[in-house]
Formats: C-alpha cells, sequence, structure tokens
C-alpha cells in the first residue's frame, strides 16, 4: 500500500515535472532565438550576440508601443481595482435578492472567446460612432479584466469575518473608519493580487487589443504583426523581455502580498 | 387613515425595539449589495451585453451593408446554413478542436490537479505559480516559440540533425493547432480541477478505504463525484475558450484549416460583410452563451469559492 502511493506520488511529480518543462519550453526558444546573431534561427545557435536587444531597445517605435501598453494597463489596473473591489463585496459579502444573479453574469465574460468579444466590441463601437484608439483598448481589457479581479478579491471576501466590522460598528466606529481600519487592511492581499493579476493580464492582452486599438499598437499586437510580416530576432527579443518584465514585477508583487498576508494576519488576531 | 396607523400604533407596544430597527437595516443591506454591484454592472452593460445586442442586431441586416436596424432579413443565416457554401465546415473544425482540447487536457490536467491539491503540499503554491505565469505571457509570443522549436533548422530539427536525423514535418497542420491550444488553455483545465479536487473531504476518502474500497473504487465513487463541479467548469472554460480560439491555427497551423473566428474575422474585415460576420457571430456565441448558462445554473459558486 504505503510502496504504491510512493510510487503513484513519483509519477504525479514526474508528470508535473515534464508537463512545466513544456510550458516553458517555448519562452526558452523565443529566448535563444533573440540571442543568436543571424537573423534567421538555426539551432544550434551558431554565434550570439545581444545585438537585437539593444536594437530594440533603442527603436523609437518600440519605446512607443511599450509606452502605450503600459499605459493601458496602468489605467486598467486602477480602474479594474476598484470596480471589482466593490464588485467583490456585492458577490461574496453581502446578502441581497439579486446576488446569484449578478455572480453568474460576472462569469460570463470569462466564459467567453476573447476575439470574438473583441470583434463585438468593435463593431459595437462603429455602430455607436466612436474611434477606436488605446483608450477604447482600455475598456475592452476592463470587460474581461473587472469579471477576473472581482473573482479574485471575492476569494478574499469569503474568508473575512463580518462580525469584525460590526464589532468595530458598535464600538461607535464610522463607516470610512471600519472601511479604512479594518476592511481594507484585512482585504489588501486579495485586493494586492488583484492589481497584479489586472496590470499583468492587460500586459499580454492579444486578442482584446487587435480589434480594438484601432490605428494604436500594443506590445503584443505588434509582435504579432512582425511574425506574420517582417520577422527579425527582435520580435523574439522583445517577447523575451516582456516575459522577464512581467516576471519581475509577479516576483516583487508575491513578496510584497506575502508581508500584506502577515500584516492581515495581525490585524485580524 | 385611522385604519392604516392602527396596526402601527398595535404593534409599537408588543413590537421590540430592535424590530423596528433591524428592518431598515435588513432593507439597507439589499440595496448595499445592489449599490455595490453596479459599476460592475455598468461594465457588462456596455461592454459586453451591448456589443453582443448590437452583433444580434448586424446579423439579421442586408448582406453587405450597414443597413443595422433598418433591414431586416434572414439571408445571412441562409447563407451560412446552404450546404454549398463551406462556412459550416469552419464550425465543425472548431467544434472538433475544442471538443478534443477538453479531452486532452483533462487527462493531461488531472494528475497535475490531483498533486496539487494533495501531493505538493508546501510545494503545491510555487508549483501553482509556475503553471499561472505563462497566463500574463501573450499567447502569441509562446505560440511563435513552439514555431521556433519545429520550424526546420529549429531547436527540435536541429538537435535531431545533430544525431544525424531530421525533425518531423509537424508545423502548419491540424494537428499542431490542436497542440497549440492543449497547451495554451492548460491553466484553465487545471485549476477548476485542482479547487474541485479541494472540495474533496480528506475523512471521507479514509473512510471508504478503511471500508475496504479498492483505489479505483475510491476514485469511482468518492474523488470523482465530489470533484465534479470543479472539473466540469475547467472542461466548459477550456471548451468555450478553444471553441472562439484562433491564435493557434493562424501561427501554428499556418492557416491550414480556417476556424470559426477566424471566418469571422475575414467577415468583417477583408470582406467588408458586417452583417454575415455578425451571423457567424452570432450562432457561435449562442453555442457558447447555452453551454456556459446550463452550466452556470448548475453551480453553486458559494460552495466552489469558499464561503464559509
Amino acid at each position: 500500500m504505503n510502496q504504491s502511493v510512493r510510487r503513484s506520488n513519483a509519477f504525479i511529480w514526474t508528470w508535473t515535472i515534464f508537463v512545466l518543462v513544456l510550458v516553458y519550453l517555448p519562452i526558452a526558444c523565443g529566448a535563444l532565438a533573440g540571442l543568436s546573431k543571424s537573423r534567421y534561427f538555426g539551432f544550434p545557435v551558431a554565434a550570439w550576440s545581444t545585438d537585437w536587444w539593444s536594437r530594440a531597445i533603442d527603436s523609437f517605435e518600440v519605446q512607443q508601443i511599450v509606452k502605450t501598453s503600459v499605459a493601458i494597463a496602468l489605467i486598467v489596473t486602477v480602474v479594474a481595482v476598484i470596480v471589482a473591489f466593490f464588485g467583490a463585496l456585492a458577490f461574496a459579502r453581502y446578502d441581497w435578492k439579486g446576488r446569484r444573479l449578478y455572480q453568474k453574469l460576472v462569469l460570463l465574460p470569462i466564459f467567453f472567446p476573447q476575439p470574438v468579444l473583441g470583434l463585438a466590441l468593435l463593431l459595437w463601437m462603429n455602430a455607436v460612432g466612436i474611434q477606436p484608439t488605446w483608450q477604447t483598448a482600455i475598456f475592452a481589457h476592463l470587460v474581461w479584466i473587472v469579471p477576473v479581479v472581482t473573482l479574485v478579491i471575492a476569494i478574499q471576501v469569503y474568508g473575512f469575518d463580518p462580525t469584525l466590522e460590526e464589532a468595530a460598528a458598535d464600538l461607535g466606529a464610522g463607516r470610512l473608519f471600519v472601511l479604512r481600519e479594518i476592511t481594507l487592511p484585512i482585504l489588501w492581499p486579495g485586493v494586492w493580487s488583484g492589481a497584479l493579476f489586472a496590470f499583468l493580464l492587460s500586459w499580454g492582452n492579444f486578442p482584446l487589443s487587435l480589434y480594438t486599438t484601432g490605428a494604436d499598437s500594443t506590445v503584443p499586437e505588434w509582435l504579432y504583426a512582425k511574425m506574420v510580416a517582417g520577422y527579425t530576432p527582435m520580435v523574439p527579443a522583445i517577447g523575451t523581455m516582456s516575459t522577464l518584465a512581467a516576471a519581475t514585477l509577479l516576483l516583487t508583487g508575491g513578496l510584497i502580498l506575502a508581508l500584506l498576508r502577515w500584516r492581515a494576519g495581525k490585524v485580524a488576531a | 387613515m385611522s385604519e392604516l396607523t392602527l396596526p402601527h400604533a398595535e404593534e409599537r407596544p408588543t413590537g421590540t425595539r430592535l424590530e423596528a430597527r433591524s428592518t431598515p437595516a435588513a432593507r439597507k443591506k439589499v440595496s448595499r449589495g445592489l449599490l455595490s454591484s453596479l459599476p460592475v454592472l455598468v461594465v457588462l452593460l456596455l461592454g459586453f451585453l451591448a456589443p453582443l445586442a448590437t452583433v444580434a442586431a448586424y446579423a439579421f441586416a442586408t448582406p453587405r451593408t450597414f443597413d443595422v436596424f433598418r433591414s431586416f432579413t434572414l439571408i445571412n443565416f441562409e447563407t451560412i446554413f446552404d450546404p454549398a457554401n463551406t462556412v459550416w465546415m469552419s464550425f465543425a473544425w472548431s467544434l472538433g478542436f475544442a471538443a478534443a482540447t477538453v479531452v486532452v487536457l483533462a487527462i493531461v490536467a488531472y494528475p497535475i490537479a490531483w498533486g496539487l491539491a494533495r501531493v505538493f503540499g508546501r510545494w503545491a503554491g510555487f508549483v501553482s505559480v509556475l503553471f499561472v505565469f505563462p497566463l500574463f505571457v501573450s499567447e502569441n509570443v509562446r505560440l511563435y516559440g513552439w514555431t521556433l522549436f519545429f520550424i526546420k533548422n529549429g531547436v527540435l530539427d536541429g538537435t535531431l540533425k545533430l544525431l544525424g536525423g531530421a525533425g518531423p514535418e509537424v508545423l502548419y497542420t491540424p494537428g499542431i493547432t490542436l497542440f497549440g491550444m492543449v497547451y495554451v488553455y492548460l491553466p484553465f483545465m487545471l485549476f477548476p480541477m485542482v479547487l474541485g479536487l479541494a472540495m474533496v473531504p480528506k475523512e471521507l476518502v479514509e473512510a471508504a478505504r478503511d471500508l475496504g474500497a479498492s483505489r479505483l473504487m475510491i476514485w469511482r465513487e468518492v474523488e470523482l463525484p465530489l470533484a465534479m463541479p470543479g472539473i466540469m467548469i475547467g472542461m466548459l472554460l477550456t471548451f468555450v475558450l478553444a471553441v472562439g480560439a484562433v491564435a493557434e491555427s493562424k501561427i501554428l497551423g499556418g492557416q491550414s484549416v480556417i476556424v470559426a473566428t477566424h471566418d469571422i474575422e475575414i467577415a468583417f474585415t477583408y470582406a467588408q460583410n458586417w452583417p454575415l460576420g455578425s451571423a457567424l457571430a452570432l450562432i457561435l456565441t449562442i453555442i457558447v452563451g447555452a453551454l456556459s448558462l446550463i452550466a452556470l445554473t448548475k453551480l453553486d459558486l458559494d460552495r466552489i469559492l469558499g464561503r464559509r
């Protein structure tokens, strides 16, 4: 019995590691291609060079699209977190009549193919006469990211003990005071992971941006255009940079999250 | 007037003060929930329901025009369902790809989900992050990495050449498109499955074992049924996302197969036939929407997401 459990655990570990290697294999291939000297990728890499990296960093066009992507992601993060914070309270905290229906409504955009949503948004903007630009892409991102962030924060809200709020109110604390001193500190980890999700999902989003940015371009969109026509090793180089930026952000965010969890634990205790 | 005030006058002495206070408080709670949900509802109304309504309206407009709301015709649907056209082919491919993706992913993800829920212990968080992270890398970048892997003189071909062989020519085939979908949608199957498996109480499994149930029996009679809500969400999510997937067939599949979303995109862009594109999009929306609604009505989200 014990031996069979050990054998099955070994199988599960092996399988998981195998799948993880596959998950990161294409990202590694991109890194290789971005660091090889020749214009066309060949393996094994004959000569290495950081030329494509420096060229990408110096390119004015690339700087422009990075700025657009960062601007979109930042605004999406701020708006999504505020909207989703209250959305999550309605999702998990308050008992109200329409809650069940509301919960299902929130899930619908997640359960919907993004390219089709992007096309539908394009059609709708056109019908009401809005010219698509990077600002409209912010709205398009929100349609998908607000529900995701709502779920992320809601999970934190489910673990929240409402009697803490009530106790503070009974002791005479005002509503704003309760929000600032009790609710927010305890929900901070959820809000923070929600913000992290919002930024990173917006940063990496391709299907929604593709149809809703108009003449502007985000990093994933620009990369796609170059993949289809005009490949240079700058494409995998920028892809790798973008991945590394996301990883750095996730790591920093994770550390801050750990800190917030520890503090929230102190408030709840 | 006096009749209306009478019950109040009677209630006041008998009814407690608490009750009088709790009624408006309860009413306030109801409106507070609705109030907090309002911003989300506005986003969904303007960004989800309104666009879909526009698609539905366009689907009944005269082909190759922009006469939305001014014309009503079923001709777009006739075009789609006309067997002489091959538009239905893209739907058949998309549905087939999606079904295959679900089956393959269920098998690939189950052991990992089980590991995350039961085996990995303190490593579970780290392994989860490793599986979440690719979601933040745009799918076209990741899919392009596979192109670099499989392409002639690429990583696989180059390695095999060193060993005296040659890489298989898998790029630009329907098979690699399916592979790309399985690759991209893995997290969407994995994490709902983990949620599902986390809902199975360990004591129940132990009790079944103590009573002499075999491992297969425990799995079939205890674990699988109890984890089913999570598994169902995973399968549904992967299916609906894969039905609308397009990047995989464009980047890896080299357009060897035109999928449904690609057909919709063609109608919207090159063909400039918005009504036909809308009719296609509407059919896809109905398939996706019907599946999601059926599944979502059966699920208790509070229980799955962990309300106490």
